[in-house]
């Protein structure tokens, strides 16, 4: 079963990154999103800000959860999900694709290898659960 | 015990039932230092009627039969009988926090017409389900607008309520909210714009007025908004006479309204319980604090009403919530949600435009201190002997006086604010003229 | 056949504004005694607004009959048991709603002079003093108008008390079996909040707690019996801890039902605690409020507390604002006095040994229905309860029920549902609190539903999915009303100005 694109790498927090010439798209999983259920709001940063790997970019909230998203690598956000303010459910509907959070310009390069590849996050989805 | 719906034989039939001898061994497993070991140095239980007695006398020790001309903050408006009548029903009274909507859709319910008319009464497009105060409400909302500019700063007006701006400042010492305070003009007694203007910096997050404010004076609210806009500074507008919206033009400038309902039927009980309201602007919805109630619907596809956008409150955000508020005044805001609805549209307007013409009347006898337009309270000064000796005078008379200033406003040492709403009858006007004329 | 309380009548009610129409009122005023006042003239043309939109037009008897058909789908206590964990919910006595209304009390207004005050003053003290002998503190404020608010009042108190000794200190130690409120009110207050495991008792761990508190601690905030129902044995020992590094222990006195003439805080190692008077002494949550919370302290902490304090002066009461070393103010006047009113009338009917046996009747209820639940329901920790019991769905999960399709059901059954989910770290948790105010029929009532529901989920778990059944709302869409939030009734036809 593949549900994890290849082409992505993962974190233990259950974050995606697809990096593409300088750009990673980033994204949670179908994992998360499954675990917090429906999504009701986003919360993302404003384009400018510098993130370093690890720290807060915003959150998902459901009902009666909210939850931290870190991010996977270090950059400066270029381009954030608009439409996910008015339709937060296509988190739920399409993780690894339409429902993307936002866009870096990747600084620091090395730190993707660093990420899961997508058997070995299935590989510790499968033994978390 | 009449509140303890159990006989002996039946705690003797539950004591077998759980393997335990006596109601001793129910705690016997707490460590021997914690117990206490002795019988708490009370007196015995009393009776309903002693319990009615005791109070009667600490009631009837209190000042009883003496009009008054006190407000600053606490008024004295009619209470119609049906307010009682409502919020004494047990399925309001005695029924918790409606986190089950399927069995507190009255309550939920009765929350979300609250919700709507402090909208329509401020010119906001969202409130919450109520706060514990007025006082309690302005550093809420002060921390409200810290946390959508990402400034720190916070400008209070100086005729913001006294005591409002003391719990403003213990909120906000721990949080690195900077306080601090603008002036008034000396003539008008509105806020002095120039002063205003001359304190708000890049840092400032926040510009407090209140309107009418202390003095009872209407502000210029319009202004401060312009001024605290230009900065990108939020405008927190905050009321204490609830009735004065029935007549004054809301606060369509402010970006957040912060207010105390005690003038809808809530009586002044020594200085609580009241209800504080918070409202704002749609996009800040998500930085309210406390419970907001929302309309959706049930599997049934009926229109129903639940608690919402919960992930800011403390039992899910913990020690990142917008607030560690827990509970709201429900009862107290159905008092005023009832007001509401009994005074409607016309009521409100014509109990405030009475409001109006009584302290109006009391200025046409009285000097008003400032020139600025007033509701139903304005500051006067005394003569002579001073405010103290008056409302001594006054007693005597079976009136209380006004509240006298200088405590607040050395400055104003001489004077005192007075009040007067609908119970307020014309002779006991003419009696106070008459006794600060002669002073 | 199974006991019920029933009472969803399912009248049909629109909302105020949809009842309204042009024309209708339900006031009367008097004819003013002064003359009248052109508005415009006195406040100026754009002071003065234009009329309400959409604000209510509609006649008394409606305005009756909307709120009473409201209330009748609620559950209250005067409808039958309410057995939410640490919620306390126990019977509201009458008596007290009444002499919260006495004239002379009720009209009272907080800055009348304080020799028309006395009476007043004299209700704080009593209250005050019971509040002490009940706590085993020094000094009491009775200001805070809810437990959370008596939380941020007590634990800027301490923070008071470390500065003064010259290090506010950084960090606010929260055991994971805490009420929310803990850590949010640590971090308003200027704390960093660290969370501190449970041991396999659901306790706090000693040694775990030995090995975190250092001088940057500045307190640890404990729930006394905890969320789980159960009283922390190693109390004395756990405060000594604190005391040793120069922190303080502050205890959230939710649980204070337990130990009312029993066990006092401040004999157990405790320097400041909130009660809540809407929880242990009666006062009616009324929908979520108003309530109260006092906080009382050890006298190392008096100089702190909030002003006005109460002070006897030349044989009479006053309020002492000269407080140099106070924390300040934590809201306007003196507190909730209608409710201090309500909670002196309670203790004033139980008197000592009164209120001491309705604790002891508090711990035998929730120890009956632990023996006779714990049969059909999993008891994750096995320690001796007090006043309330915290089962957990493990059985129920297997079948696909969780703690919350239980709750539910219960609707059906004509009782308000436990406390679902909380404390945390029980994982599907049930937490029961039953209060000494229920009758052995009425336990038994809730026992046998209880039962009966566990044996549904063996025999048709789908069926216990849909509940509740019964009610006229059934389960509401949440997650619709949290992603597009409406807050408030509009018009269908948009109205001119207010509206937008």
């Amino acid at each position: 079963m593949s549900t994890y694109p290849e082409n992505f790498r993962y974190t233990k927090e259950h974050e995606w990154a697809h990096l593409e010439g300088g750009v990673a798209t980033i994204g949670i999983t179908h994992h998360a999103q499954a675990e917090l259920g429906d999504i009701v709001f986003v919360d993302l940063p404003k384009v400018g800000t510098k993130l370093e790997k690890g720290h807060s970019l915003g959150s998902v909230e459901s009902v009666k959860a909210v939850s931290d998203i870190y991010s996977p690598l270090s950059g400066e956000v270029i381009e954030i999900n608009e439409g996910l303010a008015s339709a937060p459910e296509q988190i739920n509907h399409d993780p690894h694709g339409a429902a993307w959070l936002v866009k870096l310009r990747v600084t620091g390069d090395d730190e993707i290898k660093k990420l899961m590849a997508a058997s070995e996050y299935q590989e510790y989805v499968g033994a978390e659960s | 015990m009449r509140y303890l719906p159990k006989s002996d034989s039946e705690r003797h039939e539950m004591l077998a039932a759980c393997g335990i001898e006596s109601l001793e061994d129910l705690f016997a497993h707490l460590p021997k230092e914690a117990q206490l070991g002795r019988p708490l140095d009370m007196a015995p239980g009393i009776s309903e009627y002693e319990i009615i007695d005791f109070f009667k006398a600490r009631a009837d020790y209190n000042a009883t039969a003496y009009a008054s001309f006190l407000g600053a903050g606490v008024y004295r408006h009619y209470r119609p009988v049906l307010i009682d009548t409502i919020v004494s029903r047990g399925e309001f009274l005695t029924s918790y926090t409606p986190y089950q909507a399927e069995i507190s859709q009255g309550t939920l319910t009765a929350i979300f017409e609250f919700q709507t008319m402090i909208c329509q009464l401020t010119g906001m497009d969202v409130a919450n389900a109520s706060m514990y105060d007025g006082s309690t409400a302005v550093p809420e909302a002060a921390m409200m607008a810290v946390r959508i500019t990402g400034k720190s700063k916070v400008l209070v007006s100086r005729v913001v309520h006294p005591e409002y701006r003391e719990v403003l400042r213990t909120y906000a010492k721990h949080q690195g909210i900077p306080v601090e305070e603008f002036g008034y003009n000396a003539a008008s007694g509105q806020i002095d714009l120039e002063d205003l203007e001359s304190k708000l910096d890049g840092d400032t997050a926040a510009v407090i007025v209140q309107s009418p404010n202390f003095f009872g004076v209407v502000e210029n609210a319009r202004a401060a908004a312009d001024l605290a806009h230009k900065r990108g500074a939020l405008l927190i507008f905050v009321f204490t006479e609830a009735v004065s919206l029935g007549i004054l033009e809301p606060p369509y400038e402010a970006d957040i309204v912060a207010g105390e309902l005690q003038s809808f039927a809530i009586s002044p009980s020594y200085g609580g319980p009241f209800a504080g309201i918070i409202a704002a602007k749609e996009k800040y919805i998500r930085q309210l604090p406390g419970r907001l109630v929302g309309e959706t619907v049930d599997a049934r596809g009926n229109r129903a009403f639940c608690l919402t956008l919960s992930t800011r409150e403390q039992h899910i955000r913990r020690e990142k919530a917008t607030s560690n508020i827990c509970t709201n005044q429900a009862l107290i805001a159905l008092m005023a949600t009832v007001f509401m609805t009994i005074y409607g549209k016309a009521g409100l307007r014509e109990l405030a435009e009475q409001n109006l013409a009584k302290a109006h009347y009391l200025s046409s006898k009285i000097k008003p201190r400032f020139s600025g337009p007033f509701f139903n309270e304005f500051v006067a000064a005394t003569n002579g002997t001073g405010p103290d000796a008056l409302n001594q005078k006054l007693l005597e008379k079976k009136i209380i006086g006004g509240l006298p200033l200088a405590k607040f406003y050395p400055e104003l040492g001489n004077a005192v604010v007075l009040c007067a709403t609908e119970m307020t009858a014309r002779t006991h006007m003419d009696t106070l003229a008459e006794a600060m004329s002669i002073q | 056949m199974i006991r019920k309380v029933r009472s969803h009548i399912t009248q049909n009610e629109a909302l105020i504004f949809e009842e309204s129409s042009p024309g209708k009122s339900g006031y009367q005023l008097p004819p003013l005694d002064v003359p009248a006042v052109d508005a415009a003239a006195a406040l100026g043309k754009q002071n003065v607004r234009d009329e309400i939109d959409g604000f209510p037009e509609i006649s008394e008897v409606e305005t009756i009959r909307h709120f009473t058909r409201l209330s009748t789908w609620n559950y209250a206590i005067d409808l039958g048991l309410y057995p939410l964990g640490s919620c306390t919910m126990k019977y509201n006595p009458r008596v007290n709603e009444f002499v919260a209304r006495l004239d002379g009390l009720a009209w009272a207004h907080p800055y009348q002079p304080e020799s028309l005050s006395q009476g007043a003053l004299q209700v704080i003290a009593d209250l005050e003093a019971a509040m002490l002998e009940i706590t085993g503190m020094d000094a009491v404020t009775l200001q805070p108008a809810a437990g959370a608010h008596g939380e941020f009042t007590g634990i800027l108190l301490v923070r008071a008390l470390l500065e003064c000794r010259g290090n506010p200190r950084k960090r606010i130690l929260v055991p994971d079996s805490a009420h929310g409120t803990n850590p949010a009110t640590a971090a308003m207050a200027g704390y960093a909040v660290q969370n501190i495991k449970s041991n396999e008792q659901g306790l706090m761990d000693v040694e775990a707690l030995a090995s975190v508190v250092d001088e940057d601690v500045a307190a640890l905030m404990v729930t006394n019996p905890n969320t789980l129902g159960v009283f922390e044995e190693n109390i004395v020992h756990c405060a000594q801890i604190l005391h040793d590094k120069g922190a303080m222990v502050y205890m959230d006195g939710a649980n204070m039902n337990a130990l009312v003439g029993l066990a006092r805080p401040g004999d157990f190692g405790v320097d400041v605690m909130h009660l809540n008077l809407h929880k242990t002494f009666s006062t009616p949550h009324g929908g979520g409020g108003p309530g109260g919370g006092p906080v009382a302290v050890k006298k190392w902490l008096e100089p702190f507390l909030p002003i006005p304090r109460l002070a006897r002066k030349n044989d009479a009461w006053h309020l002492d604002y000269d407080r140099p070393r106070s924390i300040g103010r934590v809201r306007a006047f003196y507190g909730n006095f209608g409710v201090l009113v309500r909670a002196l009338a309670y203790i004033l009917a139980h008197g000592g040994n009164g209120l001491r046996n309705a604790t002891l009747d508090a711990l035998l209820n929730a120890n009956y229905i632990r023996h006779k639940l714990a049969p059909y329901f999993d008891l994750p920790y096995t320690s001796p309860n007090m006043h309330e019991v915290v089962f957990s769905d493990e059985r129920q999960a297997k079948r696909g029920v969780k703690t919350g399709d239980v709750a539910k059901r219960l609707i059906d059954y004509g009782f308000h549902p436990y406390t679902v989910s909380f404390p945390t770290i029980v994982h599907g948790a049930i937490m029961i609190e039953p209060t000494e105010t229920e009758s052995l029929r009425e336990l038994d009532a809730f026992i046998e539903s209880m039962i009966s529901i566990a044996k549904e989920i063996e025999a048709d778990p789908k069926m216990v999915l849909g509940a509740p059944y019964d009610t006229r709302t059934n389960r509401v869409d949440e997650v619709a009303a949290a992603r597009r939030p409406v807050v408030r009734w509009k018009p269908e036809r948009p109205a001119s100005k207010a509206a937008d």
